[in-house]
């Protein structure tokens, strides 16, 4: 494995994240990055499931929004230290994921997409209803919690770090379980489920443990986001809209690669981070999206890696 | 010779900072897209009118210096998550020396933790909800009146026309709604009414039928609730079309809206607490009258002065004020010019609490209630409460005018 | 109009509000389902979730108000227009997004569809903001005790029941739509039987998007609305397609019935704020328990 060049292009990746602003001292680079490594924390374990297994999970954000709420919550309600609440988060959120997907993974294709669709709205719904965790007002967490950690400036980078680390471990994962066999039934299940299924993989559990798996890096990116916003409310913690756009950056970059993801999420939060604070194209920045997706979606369907592998085979054997 | 040049090239380099002008760069997000735009844009168009009236008249005066207020936004897109980011970097990056706050209390609150993590005053006119100043906060000014006090007109009004009122009170799920809608049952409760209703729907509903018959069925004869901009609407036009036979209808945020007349007999008799209306009448100590305001904007704008312009406005001239009262833009400085702070404009009497546990929360401004009437034949909002700002008596019970 | 305060003993009260909120809901229900018509049919005949939908429901909404306000005419009579401009709406929608992710995996049309919902979005936020829009429609109602039901929703029901069935008619009686039929079922083997397919797709897609203009002319006789409403409508659509079938219009009229008396029975007895929780809940069991919907026939079948 450690022979193998892609596993050093994502540490550099690491690396580069980690020490550019780290450099310079550079607040502004980290805060950007801070929405890129969840984008790419977001859209490679989501890739798990759509890239691989071919299911189109609409309600990814769930994971990120539970994640961040039950880590919120314990460190609001029962002062628990940050470690502990986000690994509960990711435990948590999991162990959900492996409950529901064992009722919802039984649905093929557009109803598998609705049901998800239909799992972040009830939840919202719920979180909006639900007293202990603030309703539609939210929790509220007061700045004295940055102080075991350093107060709020040194907070921030930990907190930012801890972000690199979790992206770093989505894309270690994504990796991996391509190049296992794992993911080689995933895969097969992609291509044709009935026939995966005849031919001894267990689609069932190998759908159900990609559904859970695909729970537990976004729960805990969910707990550093929203400890880091000091603030969390149920119309940001399940906001369609980014699960929407992890499977547009999946579509970008070419879903079922690991690099396609990981690059398409950056160049999407750079372009919209752009968009956003452009004033010509302000107005105008939800019209520019979809007319810049329906071209890709027309012209280029296998995304920014399948044009990269056309124009350049070799990449193939480098990059996954 | 070439050397002399040198020496003049190097002279004026230094002499220009001299001649250079000096910029106070304030920092916001607004609403341009997404749910929250329309109320968004009155807010934007009250901190723009007060940098360009200020700007003209020479800037802002600060110990002998002029400064010109510069203005740095972007567009929120009514998200959250965005909000957060646009502040770090309004700060970080385009080096805001102060901050106005986005519009509504759910984006105001997230502002408002960038704002105190990086130590920069922030003067809040779109977010009304409370808990935001209970943190412990040292930089949060709000200029307008908070949620717990939106509807203690309403009660009050409500009392002197029927001590014995039962009120159903249906308002949406978020928190500036149930702040207000918490605040106000406890204060009609305390004031011998009964409250025979409470329940908050999903801002996202669309149809009240149902809702309207649980009105109905609860043997209600007031109403009070409603939330950011259609809902409000659309329980008008059904609590009419039904015929709910509501003697008293309260609705937050939407009747204050010119737009809101386009429902015609189901806006009659509404009432709707506001921060300001056209015909309030306070004594400014500075700045225009009410009147001067109203009609330099509507020249500008070709636009009605609503009360998020009236707020947004007041932000910048209660910011003004400070700075020239510290005589510097030093932050610990100007704040404590805004602790201080004790003054009337055509808006009101704008004071802040200081003690750590309520900071930056507004003290003195007071809520008027208006009322949507008839008068010569054309549907507009008449102030109704308190009585010494009244430019029309209450219609009470609504229904015998319908 | 003077009301006595308590007039019914407070059982009885209850069960007339009950029914009150149960009929409400069958009237709005109707309506519901003919929003989602459009949708399912689409769905049906070509494999293809149509993202625009809601977005084109708000067109019909617009093309209502801004007939009704530039014309002066009655509300209804905006119904023929808006349904022949979706029609040809529909069909550009087709040629622009949909034509070239006909046989592909249901992901890429979803995506098209998407995007193009965006454009749409954002063009219609530039122009118009986000900025409330009221037609006032006051006809004489129906009561029933102290409960009313407006006149306009009455109306809105029969006129979607009406263009349901003139749909299944369509769809049933006349050539064109048992060619659709044909091409739901099996779209190979009416190519091979020389039915022109591309020219039905087009044909299916203009008529579910003209389904969708014309029930938001209905909808927006009954509520206010802004450019973003259309987002509430098609979660409805898809939680009616779920209940009433994949494919099957009347299904879905019978979809969102059932969703409307939901709505309507669930609220007299639970906070309101909870009736979301337990749509939602109810949608993704009944998508367990029925995987191709309540009430449908076989799959891919009209």
């Amino acid at each position: 494995m450690l022979r193998r060049p892609f596993f050093w292009i994502i540490a550099l990746v690491i690396a580069a994240f980690a020490g550019l602003p780290a450099i310079g001292n550079d607040v502004e680079l980290r805060e950007s990055l801070v929405l890129a490594c969840v984008y790419i924390t977001l859209a490679s374990n989501l890739n798990l499931m759509l890239g691989y297994a071919g299911y189109i999970n609409f309600g990814s954000i769930v994971f990120f929004g539970l994640g961040g709420y039950i880590c919120v919550w314990l460190i609001y309600s029962h002062d628990w230290p940050l470690v502990w609440s986000l690994l509960a988060a990711g435990a948590g959120v999991s162990g959900l994921a492996l409950v529901f997907g064992l009722g919802i993974l039984r649905l093929r294709g557009a109803f598998f997409a609705l049901s998800t669709i239909g799992i972040v709205e009830g939840v919202q719904a719920f979180a909006e209803n639900f007293t202990p965790w603030g309703g539609s007002s939210g929790i509220y967490i007061s700045p004295q919690v940055f102080l075991p950690l350093g107060g709020s400036a040194r907070a921030l980078w930990v907190i930012y770090f801890a972000l690199v680390a979790t992206m770093g471990a989505s894309l270690y994962l994504s990796y991996f379980v391509k190049t296992s066999k794992f993911g080689l039934g995933l895969l097969a299940i992609g291509q044709n489920e009935d026939a995966a299924a005849i031919l001894g993989v267990p689609t069932p559990r190998y759908k159900a443990l990609a559904y859970s798996a695909s729970a537990f890096l976004p729960a805990i990116a969910g707990g550093l986001y929203f400890f880091k916003s000091a603030f969390i409310q149920p119309s940001d913690a399940f906001d369609l809209t980014l699960s929407t756009e992890a499977i547009v950056i999946c579509m970008l970059g070419g879903q079922g690669t690991v690099t396609g993801v990981a690059l398409g999420a950056f160049l999407y939060e750079q372009l919209r981070g752009y968009l956003l604070t452009s004033s010509t194209f302000a107005n105008f920045q939800l019209t520019i999206a979809g007319v810049l997706l329906l071209l890709i979606v027309l012209f280029f369907p296998a995304g920014l890696m399948g044009f990269i592998y056309s124009r350049v085979p070799a990449a193939k054997k480098v990059l996954e | 010779m070439k050397r002399l040049c040198l020496l003049a090239a190097a002279a004026t380099l230094f002499a220009a900072p001299a001649f250079a002008e000096d910029n106070i760069t304030v920092g916001f997000t607004d609403s341009l897209t997404g749910p929250l735009n329309v109320d968004s844009l009155g807010q934007q168009r009250g901190y723009e009118f007060w940098r360009d009236e200020v700007n003209a008249a020479g800037g802002i005066k600060v110990g002998g210096k002029s400064y010109q207020v510069k203005f740095v936004s972007y567009d929120d897109q009514s998200v959250g998550g965005r909000v957060q980011q646009l502040y770090t970097r309004l700060i970080n990056q385009d080096k805001a020396d102060f901050l106005f706050s986005p519009y509504s209390s759910g984006l105001t609150a997230p502002a408002a933790v960038i704002s105190e993590q990086y130590g920069k005053i922030m003067l809040d006119s779109g977010g009304a909800e409370e808990k935001p100043f209970e943190l412990g906060n040292k930089y949060l000014f709000m200029v307008i009146t908070s949620a717990s006090h939106y509807l203690s007109g309403a009660v009050e009004a409500l009392k002197a026309k029927d001590p014995h009122a039962k009120i159903a009170m249906v308002y949406s799920d978020d928190p500036f709604s149930k702040a207000v809608l918490a605040a106000a049952k406890q204060q009609a409760i305390a004031a011998g009414l009964q409250v025979v209703m409470d329940e908050s729907y999903a801002p996202s509903t669309t149809d009240f039928g149902p809702v309207v018959n649980k009105i109905i069925s609860s043997n209600a004869d007031a109403f009070m609730g409603g939330g950011h901009y259609s809902d409000g609407a659309t329980l008008a036009r059904q609590m009419h079309d039904q015929k709910a036979g509501m003697k008293w209808i309260s609705i937050l945020v939407a009747p204050a809206d010119d737009k809101f007349g386009e429902l015609g007999p189901s806006a009659l008799g509404v009432t709707v607490p506001s921060q300001w209306e056209l015909q309030v009448n306070y004594k400014p100590q500075f700045g225009p009258t009410t009147a001067e305001f109203a009609k330099a904007f509507q020249d500008k704008f070709h636009a009605k002065a609503d009360y998020h312009a009236a707020s947004g406005y007041t932000s910048g001239v209660v910011l003004q004020h400070a700075i020239e009262q510290a005589g510097s833009i030093d932050t610990e400085k100007v704040t404590a010019a805004l602790n201080a702070t004790d003054i009337t404009t055509f808006f009101g009497h704008v004071k802040f609490m200081t003690d750590p546990g309520h900071h930056g929360l507004q003290d003195a401004h007071k809520m008027v209630l208006a009322q949507w009437q008839n008068a010569d034949g054309k549907l507009g909002r008449q102030v109704v409460w308190p009585l010494e700002a009244k430019s029309a008596e209450i219609i009470y019970p609504i229904s015998a005018s319908q | 109009m003077g009301r006595r305060i308590c007039c019914r003993p407070r059982p009885l009260n209850l069960m007339l509000g009950i029914l009150a909120s149960i009929i409400d809901g069958v009237l709005v229900g109707l309506v519901y389902g003919l929003a989602a018509m459009g949708l399912t049919l689409i769905w049906g005949v070509m494999d293809v979730i149509n993202l625009t939908h809601g977005t084109m429901v708000v067109a019909g909404m617009m093309g209502l108000y801004l007939l009704v306000n530039a014309l002066g005419i009655s509300p209804y009579l905006t119904l023929p227009p808006v349904l022949i401009g979706g029609f040809f709406v529909g069909v550009a929608l087709y040629w622009i997004a949909i034509h070239r992710m006909v046989g592909r995996p249901p992901l890429m049309s979803l995506l098209s569809t998407f995007s193009v919902n965006l454009i749409l979005i954002g063009i219609g936020t530039a122009v118009w903001g986000t900025a409330l829009f009221n037609v006032e429609v006051s006809l004489p109602g129906f009561s029933l005790g102290r409960y009313t039901f407006p006149g306009a929703h009455i109306l809105a029901a029969v006129l979607a029941a009406v263009i349901a069935a003139a749909l299944y008619f369509f769809l049933h009686y006349t050539r064109i739509g048992k060619a659709l039929r044909a091409v739901a079922n099996n779209r190979e083997a009416a190519e091979l039987v020389g039915i022109p397919t591309t020219r039905l797709l087009a044909i299916a897609v203009g008529t579910g998007v003209a389904l969708a203009g014309v029930a938001g002319v209905l909808i927006g006789t009954l509520f206010p609305f802004t450019i973003l409403s259309g987002d509430g409508y098609q979660l409805k659509g898809f939680i009616v397609t779920v209940l009433g079938g994949f494919g099957n219009p009347v299904g879905a009229l019978l979809g969102g019935i059932a969703l409307g008396v939901l709505e309507g029975a669930v609220t007299p007895f639970v906070p309101v704020s909870w009736t979301l929780v337990i749509e939602f809940a109810l949608f993704v069991l009944v998508l367990i328990a029925f995987p191709n919907g309540i009430f449908a026939s076989r799959r891919g079948a009209l």
